[in-house]
């Protein structure tokens, strides 16, 4: 049986065209760029058309405003460590609720190590930011606002445009993490106010362990790994050249099939979507539908637990991902659920279907198919869950003992 | 993806005894929805023996939570009250040929449910344990109050004797910092309160003391040159070779009370008797594994450590 992969937000497959461009790079192209004979004179070359390509792709003004990274971790440590020392006795963070580990794990960390003040700008119960929360965060010490552009659990797209222009009004910087945007949503850098921004290879077909910075020109950056002058100082180290050249193809790549994924891609999610809140009662949608990113569905269906449902739909041979407390170790459900005040009944079955431009009709049968009988077996084990209706927890019989 | 033994796959994917069972003698119900396990356990139990003849479950859960509360069903139907209680989690969790450490909380879920069935069928009150606080171990279910009971019950100081005495920080390792923090906190209050000298409490910022190893009497490399073949053991050095590590890791077991006893060698397979502490023990397996490790460095040879 074909497997049916609904995992694009978590990774993608690397597109066997980025493959190909790639691969003379780890044989007979094997120079270091900065070496002054022929073999760093090719790679030198194959970087450039590289970096080019990954300007048209984020619409920015100039190539030399992309700094290559780890990926999008390193990324926007990198925005939020720099800003901290270019801003001056600015010491202020603006971020969401919902932000990647990446970004809210950094800034607690800078909240009780270096005396950071964080502010966390909530969501309402569509994930939607609370923009006036936002305009009486910012402030005089406010050094950087770090706000993604789509959340990677929901979907959901945020004002990224308007938020960038409300800060540099507070004189502050402003960072994106775009890491679910870049690829799926058309971008155009230099018609927008945002001085950094985040991306991540791994996410649009290209290779994994790679990323990068952009960091608007005239925007001071310090860099967060100090040693050679690759990236013209900013991020020292040898370039990882067959990656930077696989995410050139992969740039290349994602806008010839923009279109394809704001239409056919979109017209797949949205047949899910609603084939399985007509199959399946207690279920719903979760996230901002009018405005998300248009490969993401994510339902909940409550009164189960998404570990369970994804280790079914995995023996029906369709990967997904849950935002659940279980599969990540940890007891507490999906933090951007939480913020958005989804009931933990609902929260912690909530799940991810994420398509990609590989994607068809066929893996939304296949799901459609399978589905309502994967949440029926469960329903049928819960103690929440009683002669097909919400049982036990409603009439308040199972009121079980903390343990 | 979590590495499920296939048992624990058997009994998630085809759970046994799952559903309601009408007019039940005892009922348990533990977790909760927040903490995204939930277990409502049912006895049928004959009053004259005692026997539970029948058992039933309900779980809101992850794979595992479903397979344990199945697994405990299994384990239960046909022992008497009695017997029953003398279940321990581990038992749970050896049925299903282990659990991740990060699952094993599902197993004292199932261990917690049975008490409270029981507790339900006499008709008595059953209280869990659970400590209030933040959570700062997730594979072990320990939180602050725990460790800082045990910091200044035992005027612990190290991150090493906090895993020791509680378990935090024994599996995946994620909290260390956390585990850091409340040692660093308790001491220091400590310190003030008397009961700790301050040369003594645990300081974060305290600088890297030198470990000096013993020196190597030659040249490292003139380690390749032995040969990598050792000669055979005879039984009898085995054993011996065998005891003296035993006897080396005796003082570690017994902190915790626990022991180590050497039953008997057949080839490579070693049993030994695992007592005190060590029985029920979560940490029992990683014991074993210990024991097995510090076997194969004295012997030079692969053996395993079968615990019986």
């Amino acid at each position: 049986m074909r497997p049916v992969y609904l995992d694009n937000n978590a990774t993608t497959r690397v597109d066997p065209a980025v493959v190909a461009e790639m691969l003379p790079f780890f044989t007979e192209q094997f120079g270091n760029a900065s070496s002054m004979h022929a073999f760093g004179a090719q790679v030198g070359g194959a970087l450039k058309t590289a970096r080019r390509r990954l300007q048209d792709l984020l619409g920015a003004e100039f190539d030399h405003e992309i700094v290559y990274t780890s990926g999008g971790t390193e990324s926007d440590n990198m925005a939020i460590l720099s800003a901290l020392e270019t801003q001056g006795a600015r010491n202020e963070v603006i971020t969401s609720t919902v932000e990647h580990p990446a970004v809210l794990a950094l800034c607690d960390w800078l909240e009780r190590h270096r005396g950071v003040t964080v502010h966390r700008i909530p969501v309402d119960a569509k994930g939607r930011l609370d923009v006036e929360a936002y305009r009486k965060a910012l402030g005089p010490k406010t050094a950087i606002v770090s706000i993604m552009w789509a959340n990677n659990e929901t979907g959901t797209v945020f004002p990224v445009e308007r938020l960038a222009e409300m800060a540099h009004e507070a004189g502050a910087l402003f960072h994106t993490d775009a890491v679910q945007a870049v690829g799926k949503l058309p971008i155009d850098l230099k018609s927008t106010e945002i001085d950094m921004l985040s991306l991540s290879g791994h996410k649009l077909h290209g290779p994994k362990g790679i990323g990068a910075l952009y960091v608007r020109k005239g925007v001071r950056l310090r860099p967060m790994i100090r040693g050679g002058h690759q990236e013209r100082g900013r991020r020292a180290g040898t370039e990882n050249a067959p990656a930077i050249i696989g995410l050139g193809k992969a740039a290349e790549l994602a806008r010839l099939h923009m279109a394809d994924e704001q239409t056919r891609v979109k017209a797949l999610r949205d047949r899910l979507e609603q084939g399985l809140l007509q199959r399946i009662g207690n279920s719903f949608v979760t996230g901002d539908v009018e405005n998300r990113l248009p490969n993401t569905a994510n339902v909940a269906f409550e009164f189960i637990e998404g570990e369970a449902i994804l280790l079914l739909l995995n023996r029906a041979g369709i990967a997904a991902s849950s935002g659940s407390a279980c599969t990540s170790g940890s007891l507490e459900p999906s933090h951007v659920l939480r913020a958005m005040k989804v009931p933990y009944t609902a929260a912690h079955g909530a799940i991810r279907f994420s398509f990609s431009r590989e994607n068809g009709d066929a893996d939304v049968d296949r799901v459609l198919d399978a589905m309502p009988a994967i949440i029926a077996d469960l329903r049928s084990l819960s103690p929440f869950w009683k002669d097909k209706r919400p049982g036990a927890a409603t009439d308040a019989a199972f009121n079980p003992t903390y343990a | 993806m979590w590495e499920y033994s296939e048992k624990v796959q058997e009994y998630f994917y085809n759970p046994k005894n799952a559903g309601v069972m009408e007019n039940a003698s005892g009922i348990g119900d533990v977790g909760a929805i927040s903490c995204g396990d939930a277990l409502r356990l049912m006895i049928r139990v004959d009053p004259a023996t005692d026997t539970i003849t029948d058992a039933k479950f309900q779980t809101f859960g992850c794979g595992s939570a479903i397979a344990s509360s199945s697994a405990l069903t299994e384990l239960i139907i046909g022992k008497t009250i009695d017997q029953a209680l003398e279940l321990s989690n581990q038992d749970i969790a050896d049925f299903l040929g282990g659990l991740p450490p990060e699952k094993m909380h599902c197993s004292v879920m199932g261990y917690e449910a049975l008490r409270a069935a029981v507790a339900n069928y006499r008709g008595e009150a059953w209280e869990d344990d659970h400590e209030e606080g933040a959570l700062i171990c997730k594979c072990f279910g320990v939180d602050e109050g725990m460790i800082e009971r045990a910091v200044r019950m035992n005027g612990l100081t190290t991150l090493e004797q906090v895993t020791h005495f509680t378990k935090a920080g024994g599996s995946c390792a994620t909290c260390i910092e956390g585990i850091e923090e409340v040692l660093a906190k308790t001491n220091a209050a400590m310190v003030v309160e008397g009961l700790l000298d301050a040369s003594e409490a645990f300081d974060p910022n305290e600088a890297v003391r030198p470990v000096r190893r013993p020196k190597a009497g030659k040249s490292p490399l003139a380690v390749t040159l032995e040969p990598l073949t050792k000669p055979k053991l005879t039984n009898l050095q085995k054993i011996r070779l065998i005891e003296e590590a035993i006897e080396g890791l005796r003082p570690f077991l017994r902190q915790d009370g626990g022991d180590c006893e050497l039953i008997d060698v057949e080839g490579d397979r070693v049993m030994v008797k695992l007592s005190g502490a060590c029985v029920g023990c979560q940490m029992a397996s990683v014991t074993v594994n210990g024991v097995q490790e510090r076997l194969i460095e004295k012997l030079g040879q692969p053996l395993r450590v079968i615990p019986v």
